[in-house]
């Protein structure tokens, strides 16, 4: 069988192996086959669907009239009678964009992730589909803001993201700046949004305009989605605000209310499913954004501009890692960066910055080896402060270097973006510990740590007020 | 054929109803009693009004898995509405908020659905596939209701014949809605993520009395398990209705049977109605094609109007539009319902589609008076050129509102040349209904991503068959054969007592008669007298029966025992009342008579019973009625 028949048939069969597809191959009954299947319990009229690869290979799936689905246990499959074949067609209905000239120009670049998916056979899961036509088909509302182009880049979900992509963004970006475009929009799949938001804002400097980043929590072809009103938002966001700067923009609560604009090196994931997930840590976000306005609620923010006097420093080294301190700790753990070549390792450390004693030979190690090693806090909110505890010193003098309160995974995009222009290690902290894009803060405002406890009387009042 | 003229609802036979083609079908949810929700893990069943947290959502519509867009979502969408859900920490959490990715689904909520399937003759599906179904009126945050098919097929007996049943699926339940006014709709949360089956029959019932009574029947064997939940609200049905020639149209959300045939009759008279009105339509030469229609906004014609409604409405600032229907003259006075006209059709979409929410959302020219004057009505016909043969029709809102309730007019206006259009209608307490929403069809299903397929092994299967309670049918032949009165046939077949009394009959050999009244009216006789009767049970049952079979309580001492236990809360042999000596007997009888005596007794020939009753209660189940009865006729010769 050549490739291509080999290919047909799979499809043909999409999903089933083993004996499920031997009880179809026998009855020639292809997916998408308008069917009737015996069994002794009785018959079943549907379509066969494909079947997602994870899946047993007993079951045969078939969508019955009412529109479920069920598995009928291929054994008890005794005859199947074809009637007919309909392939379904998953295609949100495309529309041209409408021009407008009055309005800005803004460009939407795809990287993947939930904020335009579609169902995978394959896998039964959901993956990303991409195409201009299919946002407007289902989002209207975004010709109201903008002359939108689209742009895809990639077709991955976020935790396959890596410096490839971060590169090819950034440059991306920058061609489009050079061309006179009012905004940016990056959708992109939330897991490492804001590594890529991080990177970006050091890759891309001094941006003229907003460089807007999106996605969802929870997948377009849900009808309480976040996509639709996360893509208006930043739509919003990229056409009419005057922030220019690398942003995240996600839901501000639960609500289909307002989004948040985050800065790019100080937002983070915190929970693995809720809507509002992106919180800016240690400091208070940009502004909050609506259907109709775009609210600053703080101002030393970076405004636009009109002039493409930006910076592009699409740098990487890969050889950094990122380590997560733990009590009993081994050296080994280090030593192996070491030993595989790594020039640059990011501690999230404990408390103020520590790990333990046993890991100082191997950080010794690293120092003389000419790897430069960064500490962060793992509390997330607060500042490395290396010189209260004893063993904060003796690290120190190991050339660990504190990394302020750099995020950490802030600090490890950071620090392969500076160990991708220089290998001198003097520069490379001089890099480390400039601020580029509010990574680093001078001061951390009361208001930038607020984990409200649930439960307690006066937050359960504050909670009860407002939409959550 | 459409000559036929619905009659009051007292006055319909059978006959007439085969005459318009009734047909009805049931889709029957039944709550399951389970301890934790359906797809997380939330206590079931705490339900309160009180919240403490509100969250607001808006639904979009989204493509089914065969790539096309379900007709209910593009309309839910035009509604515009801003959803608010309230929640309370105690019975909600991020899952139900759809915040959180389902769980696992709850294995003992399968297993109670696999149970009544077994025992509604289906076949148990092989592996489950879980289905999102959209519902985009918001009564699931999520926009969908998490639902798999746990068996097809099937059939229960009922009279001569047997229902068959189509499948039954196990899903989530979904929001209480608290109002819906305007473009704002308020949710209670507390009810969302029960477990609960739905099981859907085929339209085999003829008569509205039929689906009363096959809605009773799937109900009661639903409770013979033990494991659902009982009270209101725990059992809701949609009905499915058609006439010949109609369309099926869903009732949905009726709560109490009783309710199923007025509101049966009235939905077929309502599409019967419909039919005979598209046949005057045709008459007056309008099919869909020739239906002809247009609006004007007619604000400045109306800014002296009296009529309050559209005085306040432009006073605000609102608009006025007005349709002109095309030779519709007098249709919106076309009668429907009971005391029900076309013009609630056109309202009710209005009201749904527009959110046009407060009444009178339209006002039309087939009932003139009392809205605005015969000179503005003049005014405005002559602005849309309405001749003679015409209807028009006024609907008020703000821009965006009265331009979808003026399209909203037309669009309803022009299927009445089609015929019935698919919609799903709310049961209203009068018996009849109102519009809902637009039918939902297979579209609005697609595959729940988030959770895999989950086979239902043969021997999960084996083991729940190898426990099934009887079926109820079976039991009440066999206490039919008893001779039991039909009021606990029907009771015992579904009651918890059913096994209980299996026992006391056919091992401890307890008279039928006896132990069916012992098991179904003592207990209410005791609960109606105050009491709690938690206490009385299988245990309690057997031990009273025991005392009983030898010989130490008399017959009618049981419902005292059963009484005094209940009081007590537990079994103690105190609570046995002790029978008593002839001597006893004999002296309770004479101070009966003495005070039968001194009594003056209105109905003399009726003495012999009062003196019985006096007997009886005196004796507090000491000593059972035949021997008391035995001892007077022995002795009667004694004057009373």
């Amino acid at each position: 069988m050549s490739q291509n028949e080999d290919n047909t048939q799979n499809e043909d069969y999409k999903g089933y192996r083993g004996k499920a597809l031997e009880k179809l191959r026998e009855f020639e009954a292809k997916i998408w086959s308008d069917v009737e299947i015996a069994t002794p319990g009785g018959n079943y009229v549907g379509f066969i669907l494909p079947r997602s690869e994870t899946a047993d290979d007993l079951h045969i799936v078939v969508k019955l009239r009412t529109g479920y689905n069920i598995g009928v246990a291929c054994r008890k499959v005794t005859d199947i009678k074809i009637n007919g074949r309909k392939v379904a067609n998953y295609k949100i209905p495309e529309q041209d964009f409408p021009y407008d000239k009055r309005k800005p120009r803004v460009k939407l670049f795809g990287t993947g992730g939930t904020i335009a998916s579609r169902l995978d056979y394959r896998t039964g899961a959901v993956i990303p589909a991409f195409s201009p036509g299919e946002l407007y088909g289902s989002v209207p509302e975004l010709a109201d803001y903008c002359n939108l182009e689209t742009e895809k880049l990639y077709g991955v979900f976020s935790e396959n993201m890596g410096p490839g992509q971060w590169k090819g963004i950034a440059e991306a970006i920058a061609k489009e700046i050079e061309k006179g475009v009012q905004g940016v929009i990056i959708g992109h799949g939330t897991d490492t949004m804001h590594h890529t938001s991080a990177i970006l804002s050091f890759m891309l400097q001094n941006t003229p305009v907003p460089i807007v980043m999106v996605g969802s929590q929870r997948s377009s072809d849900r009808p309480s989605s976040d996509a639709a009103l996360n893509l208006i938002h930043s739509v919003k966001t990229a056409a009419d605000s005057d922030i220019a700067e690398v942003l995240v923009c996600m839901f501000g609560p639960t609500s289909d209310q307002y989004g948040l604009l985050h800065r790019g090196t100080r937002v983070r994931k915190m929970h693995s499913s809720y809507r509002s997930t992106f919180r800016t840590i240690g400091d208070i976000p940009i502004a909050m954004v609506d259907r109709n306005t775009v609210t600053p609620i703080r101002n030393d923010y970076k405004h636009r501009r009109n002039d493409k006097d930006f910076i592009l420093k699409p740098y990487f080294e890969d050889m950094v890692g990122i380590v997560y301190y733990y009590p009993n700790m081994q050296p080994d753990i280090i030593n192996s960066m070491i030993d595989n070549g790594y020039k640059g390792i990011v501690i999230a450390g404990t408390g103020l910055g520590h790990v333990n004693k046993p890991l100082y030979p191997a950080l010794k190690r690293a120092r003389d080896e000419g790897i430069a090693v960064y500490m962060t806090v793992q509390t997330l909110w607060g500042y490395v402060q290396m010189y209260v505890y004893e063993t904060g010193r003796e690290m120190m003098g190991l050339g660990v270097v504190p990394a302020a309160n750099m995020l950490p995974e802030v600090a490890y995009v950071k620090l392969g973006w500076a160990l991708g222009q220089t290998s001198d290690l003097d520069k490379v902290k001089d890099i480390m510990l400039t601020p580029v894009a509010g990574e680093i803060t001078e001061r951390e405002p009361s208001n930038g740590y607020l984990i409200y406890q649930g439960g307690i009387p006066e937050v359960e009042e504050f909670i009860s007020k407002y939409k959550k | 054929m459409l000559d036929f003229e619905f009659k009051p609802f007292d006055e319909m036979t059978p006959e007439d109803y085969a005459k318009v083609g009734f047909k009805s079908g049931l889709e029957v949810h039944q709550q399951l009693l389970t301890e934790k929700k359906l797809f997380c893990r939330c206590p079931a069943g705490k339900y309160s009004h009180d919240y403490d947290a509100e969250i607001l959502r808006h639904m979009r519509p989204t493509l089914s898995e065969l790539g096309e867009y379900d007709g209910t979502a593009l309309m839910e969408f035009k509604t515009k509405k801003n959803i608010i859900y309230r929640i309370h920490h105690d019975s909600v959490c991020t899952y139900e908020m759809d915040d959180t990715p389902p769980f696992e689904i709850n294995d003992d909520a399968l297993d109670i659905a696999i149970e009544i399937a077994l025992l509604i003759d289906a076949t148990v599906v092989d592996e489950i596939h879980i289905a999102r179904k959209q519902y985009l009126d918001g009564s699931i945050p999520t926009g969908f209701q998490r639902t798999a098919i746990t068996c097809v097929g099937g059939k229960i007996p009922y009279k001569d014949r047997s229902i068959n049943l189509i499948q039954m699926s196990i899903e989530e339940d979904s929001c209480r809605e608290i109002s819906d006014i305007g473009h704002m709709r308020v949710y209670i949360a507390d009810r969302l993520g029960m477990p609960l089956i739905e099981t859907v029959t085929h339209p085999e019932m003829k008569t509205p009395q039929e689906v009363a009574e096959v809605n009773d029947i799937l109900r009661r064997i639903a409770r013979s398990t033990g494991k659902v939940r009982t009270g209101i609200g725990t059992g809701r049905e949609d009905v499915n209705v058609s006439v010949d020639g109609g369309t099926r149209v869903e009732i949905k959300g009726v709560s109490k049977i009783k309710s199923i045939p007025l509101l049966t009759y009235n939905e077929a008279m309502r599409q019967w109605n419909l039919l005979r009105l598209r046949e005057e339509l045709k008459s007056r030469g309008i099919d869909e094609d020739s239906f002809s229609a247009e609006y004007h906004d007619v604000t400045k014609l109306l800014r002296k109007t009296r009529f309050q409604p559209i005085n306040d409405a432009i006073a605000e600032g609102k608009i006025v539009n007005c349709v002109k229907l095309s030779g519709y003259r007098n249709l919106l006075n076309w009668q429907t319902q009971t005391d029900t006209y076309f013009s609630k059709e056109i309202s009710d979409r209005v009201r749904v589609v527009a959110c046009l929410t407060t009444l009178p959302n339209i006002i039309h020219s087939d009932s003139p008076s009392e809205t605005v004057s015969s000179s503005s009505w003049s005014k405005v016909k002559k602005f849309v050129n309405a001749g003679d043969n015409d209807t028009i029709v006024l609907v008020w809102g703000d821009e965006t509102d009265a331009e979808t309730g003026a399209n909203e007019v037309i669009i309803r206006a022009r299927e009445a040349a089609n015929g019935i259009p698919p919609e799903t209608r709310q049961a209203l307490s009068d018996g009849t209904n109102g519009f809902e929403r637009i039918l939902p069809g297979p579209e609005r299903m697609y595959p729940d991503t988030d959770l895999p397929p989950k086979v239902l092994n043969v021997e999960r299967i084996a083991k729940i068959n190898s426990q099934l309670p009887k079926k109820i049918w079976d039991r009440e032949n066999w206490y039919r054969e008893l001779q039991l009165p039909e009021d606990i046939v029907i009771g015992l077949a579904y009651s918890d007592k059913a096994e209980l009394f299996e026992k006391l009959v056919k091992i401890l050999k307890v008279p039928a008669m006896l132990a069916g009244v012992a098991l179904m009216n003592y207990p209410k006789r005791i609960k109606k007298a105050g009491l709690n009767i938690y206490a009385l049970d299988a245990v309690v049952y057997e031990k009273v029966f025991n005392a009983y079979l030898e010989g130490r309580l008399a017959k009618d001492g049981i419902y005292y025992a059963l009484k005094n236990i209940a009081k007590d809360g537990k079994f103690s042999m105190a609570a046995i009342p002790v029978k008593c000596t002839d001597d006893e007997l004999e002296r309770t009888i004479e101070e009966a008579r003495i005070e039968v005596k001194l009594t003056e007794i209105i109905k003399p020939e009726k003495t012999e019973m009062v003196l019985f009753g006096i007997i009886m209660n005196n004796l507090r189940g000491r000593a059972s009625g035949i021997d008391v009865k035995k001892y007077l006729n022995e002795n009667n010769s004694e004057e009373v």
